[in-house]
């Protein structure tokens, strides 16, 4: 089986894998990092969110050996219970979650989502290309979208992220 | 514990931590993902091997033969199990359709085998190899084509037919009269965390870490199934990614897990793959509504007629969607009849308030629709024709009902008094403006629900009851209990669930959850501080638990102090008298939705929502927010967007992901409101609460539906309600 290093969340693994597994099943069956859920295990429902190399990206739609030397954050890797991500405690706040199984997903966009606007990079919902996005409600949504909550906590979440956005600027 | 009369002060009403709007107690867990789900168990059992289940790809027929050669000689599996070599099975009493089909095929997608191998990877490559030849029989797929075979059907909460007066009378003499049919398609929980079980076998025993609403239910069929003893059987299950009644029962996943792992002689963790959920499981079945309402002039209803036709499998049961339209409304005359037809579709079941969600999406139109042609306001048709006491039996009052209240709340709030009575009067650019309002009405059912707990020396208070957390805040109501009862702070608490170690809970269904199983920690907390009292020689009836201490007179005693070195242990249930027949016990809500439509492309975007509900007394006006607007996303999405697509040549549901069966995201979602109205109901428990899981779900369709009319003039009775049944009909551009 191949060989593969990977960095999670600051620590380094080596891994030998099927070639056939894919980042999210890396991250859950064999390092045991379960906090990355799978909802549909085809990129159509985002729990699987995880942000690599600074990218959030669907860690089911990506086979694991496609990332050797990558550096992957997961939602253990923002904060823990004790000591959460200032998003994770603004989702507590807000109750952007209920059954918490998108949360993970939901929690990971969130904090790219605000990285990728001071970027400047416009989404769908920015009116003018060219001028820099604003956390606006509405970029917030469209940005978000790929994160489906059945819950439906998406009220919730979006106070949660605009709190946060307002502490960071 | 009995509760047969209404209740009267209690420790509750303190509401020094109840009624508080606390930060869930599970939200550090889950929002840093250390909350660990089913499928999640590395922790619980070494050696755990992977399952990956084959579903049937013909909806109705028999298996002629399979072929497992290859798929057993593929790399790393252990075992394959298909109904041929699973030994004798029986049918749980919940279950309408078999969990592991073959050589008969009952519906699509039905669970023929599960393939067990080292990896997850293996598993599903090999179930890949696996040749079966099938031969199929005809089915019956169409409802609209099978309909009129269905025979009188009763429903969980009364017959299949129901009259009082002469409705076919009153409603011919009736000078306004509204008859108008309106359809609901089959939908989809599509609950975030797909089924998801680890089955471990000791012996005999067998140990099932799993995602189920109803432990003690699902523990008894799986033994049934089995055919073991129920003892033999323990089921945990701490963590569910949703359920919306999709995992009220035994599925597949929990079956074939443990089959797995007796044939591979170790432990075996399945998950349902999400394109096998849609067809494999259970669903909301399809309704198809008549609704006939005759009024006077003046608005006063005098007839009401509500028939709903629906399909489901050979033995399986009608989605209740008239059951309001018996309580909702006045009206002298009467008429509801249930009919269910045979369809060989997956099973239907439960979905997110079953009955009321798809015949309030039915009736809150045809009201709306009945007032446009009386000339009156929606709200003060409404209004007009609100009742204090059951319409079937006028003796019989609703123990409290505050629905007029809501609507004018609601209309306050939201601004209904800038709403044209004449659709299609507002315009901003592009958009077409409407605003929409619906009644919502749930019932309020209250199970028998246990639990124990346990107080310690270091006066660390724990709970412990099967009842499940599904997202709806039950670690959070429960700690709350517990707290209020005791009278120590909610970090003093400790809430374990899930377990069928433990006494038997209502578990989470039919909006019963939050109230019957806080009063079942009610009962043992009760308990509890009997013992306390007792072994200080306190008197019972007039000792006080607060901050931390026992108080009787001028003696106080620290609660640690109180428990000892051996702490003391207390349970007991919560079981109920006849109040629920005496009274009529429901919530209800007013919702509001205004909505905007493009002019030229037919798009519809919601853009305000606002509930206003009367549940009973709020345990945790957070989480309670939080079950109303996840309620009313899911209206929005019945209104607009779900609809299990049915291929009616072949016989399945063709949409089944998550990309064809579309369900809101934070796009279609505005910022939403709720407000509660400020009640405690003492017939209901003694907590004086109620529910509200399913009760935001309940008129959202119909408000969208009939704020969609109010911008555009256009009526639509088919959900759901996409741009193409708008379009042509849509007043021309440019
Ligand atoms: S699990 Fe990756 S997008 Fe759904
Ligand atoms: S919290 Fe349950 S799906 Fe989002």
């Amino acid at each position: 089986m191949p060989k593969l290093t990977l960095t999670v969340n600051g620590a380094s693994h080596e891994l030998a894998l099927d070639t056939r597994t894919t980042l999210l099943d890396a991250l859950r069956e064999h390092l045991h990092l379960t906090g990355t859920k799978k909802g549909c295990d085809h990129g159509q429902c985002g729990a699987c969110t995880v942000i690599v190399d600074g990218r959030r990206i669907n860690a089911c739609l990506t086979l694991a050996v496609m990332h050797e030397g990558a550096s992957v954050t997961t939602i253990e890797g923002l904060g823990r219970p004790e000591a959460p991500h200032p998003m994770q405690a603004a989702f507590v706040k807000h109750d952007g979650y209920q059954c918490g199984y998108c949360t993970p997903g939901q929690v990971c966009s969130a904090v790219a989502v605000l990285d990728e606007i001071k970027a400047g990079i416009p989404s769908h919902a920015s009116a003018d290309l060219a001028a820099s996005p604003q956390v606006t409600a509405a970029e917030l949504r469209e940005r978000m979208s790929g994160n489906i909550c059945r819950c439906g906590a998406y009220s919730n979440i979006v106070d949660a992220i605009t709190e946060v956005a307002g502490r960071q600027a | 514990m009995r509760f047969d009369t209404p209740a009267t002060t209690n420790p509750i009403d303190q509401l020094k931590i109840i009624g508080k709007p606390t930060d869930r107690i599970d939200g550090p867990l889950k929002t840093t993902g250390a909350a660990p789900y089913a499928y999640e168990r590395h922790d619980v059992v070494p050696n755990q091997a992977y399952g990956h289940v084959v579903g049937a790809a013909i909806a109705k027929g028999r298996i002629t033969s399979m072929d497992l050669a290859a798929a057993r000689r593929a790399p790393g599996v252990l075992a394959i199990v298909t109904a041929e070599n699973a030994g004798r099975l029986a049918k749980g009493n919940l279950n309408t359709a078999t969990l592991l089909g073959g050589p008969e095929i009952e519906h699509y997608h039905q669970a023929i085998a599960v393939v067990v191998a080292e990896s997850f990877e293996q598993a599903r490559a090999a179930a890949q190899l696996i040749r079966v030849d099938y031969v199929r029989a005809a089915g019956r797929f169409d409802l609209a084509a099978v309909k009129d075979s269905g025979r009188p059907a009763p429903l969980f909460s009364g017959p299949a037919d129901t009259a009082v007066g002469d409705f076919a009378d009153a409603f011919a003499a009736a000078p306004v009269q509204l008859d108008a049919t309106y359809t609901t398609p089959d939908q989809a929980h599509a609950m975030m965390e797909p089924h998801a079980s680890i089955a471990a076998w000791d012996g005999d025993r067998l140990t099932l870490w799993t995602s189920n609403q109803m432990i003690d239910w699902t523990t008894g069929e799986l033994a049934k199934t089995l055919g073991i003893a129920k003892e033999k059987v323990r089921l945990i299950s701490p963590f569910i990614g949703g359920g919306f009644g999709g995992k009220l029962f035994l599925r597949a996943d929990a079956l074939l897990a443990a089959l797995g792992a007796r044939a591979a002689g170790r432990p075996v963790k399945v998950a349902l793959p999400r394109p096998l959920m849609f067809n494999n499981t259970t669903h909301r079945p399809a309704t198809i509504q008549r609704l006939r309402i005759g009024a006077t002039r003046e608005g006063r209803i005098t007839a009401i007629g509500h028939e709903s036709w629906s399909g489901d499998l050979p033995g399986g049961k009608p989605e209740a969607a008239v059951q309001q339209t018996r309580l909702l409304y006045a009206g002298a005359n009467r008429l509801t009849t249930t009919r269910l037809a045979e369809l060989d579709l997956a099973e239907g079941n439960a979905m997110r308030a079953p009955g009321e969600a798809p015949g309030l999406m039915a009736l809150e139109i045809a009201i709306d629709e009945m007032a446009e042609k009386l000339g009156l306001d929606p709200i003060e048709f409404r209004i007009l024709n609100d009742t204090k006491v059951d319409p079937e039996k006028p003796d019989r009052p609703f123990s409290q009902r505050n629905l007029t209240q809501c609507l004018r709340l609601g209309a306050e709030r939201f601004g209904w008094s800038r709403r044209s009575a004449r659709p299609g009067q507002h315009r901003e650019g592009r958009w077409l403006l409407g605003m929409g309002v619906a009644a919502a009405y749930r019932g309020a059912p209250v199970e028998t629900s246990g639990a124990r707990i346990r107080l310690d020396g270091s006066g660390m208070v724990t709970v412990e009851t099967d009842m499940t957390d599904i997202g709806t805040g039950s670690y959070t109501i429960i700690g709350q209990t517990a707290a209020e009862m005791m009278g120590v702070p909610l970090d003093k608490v400790v809430v374990r669930l899930g377990d069928s170690s433990f006494p038997v809970s209502a578990g989470s269904g039919g909006q019963w959850g939050a109230n019957s199983a806080t009063a079942g920690v009610y009962a043992a907390c009760v308990k509890l501080r009997e013992a306390v009292a007792q072994k200080l020689g306190f008197n019972a009836a007039e000792v006080v638990f607060a901050d931390g201490e026992v108080r009787s007179g001028n003696r106080r005693v620290p609660l640690a102090e109180a428990a000892g070195e051996s702490g003391l242990l207390a349970e007991d249930r919560m079981e109920y008298g006849d109040l629920d027949k005496r009274y009529q016990q429901g919530t209800f809500a007013a919702q509001f939705i205004e909505a905007g439509v493009d002019a030229a492309t037919g798009e519809i975007r919601v853009r305000r929502m606002l509930s206003v509900c009367d549940a009973g007394r709020i345990l945790n006006p957070k989480t309670a927010r939080s079950q109303v607007i996840g309620g009313m996303t899911m209206g929005v999405g019945a209104a607009l967007m779900e609809e299990l697509v049915v291929d009616k040549r072949l016989g399945f549901f063709v949409n089944h992901d998550l990309a064809g069966y579309e369900v809101p995201v934070h796009a279609d979602i505005p910022h939403q409101e709720v407000i509660f109205l400020d009640e405690a109901d003492p017939t209901t428990s003694p907590m004086k609460a109620k529910g509200v899981a399913e009760l935001g779900i309940c008129g959202i369709g119909a408000a969208v539906a009939n704020a969609i009319h109010n911008a555009t003039g256009l009526r639509v009775r088919d959900y759901p309600i996409t741009l193409d049944k708008l379009l042509d009909r849509l007043p021309a551009v440019g």
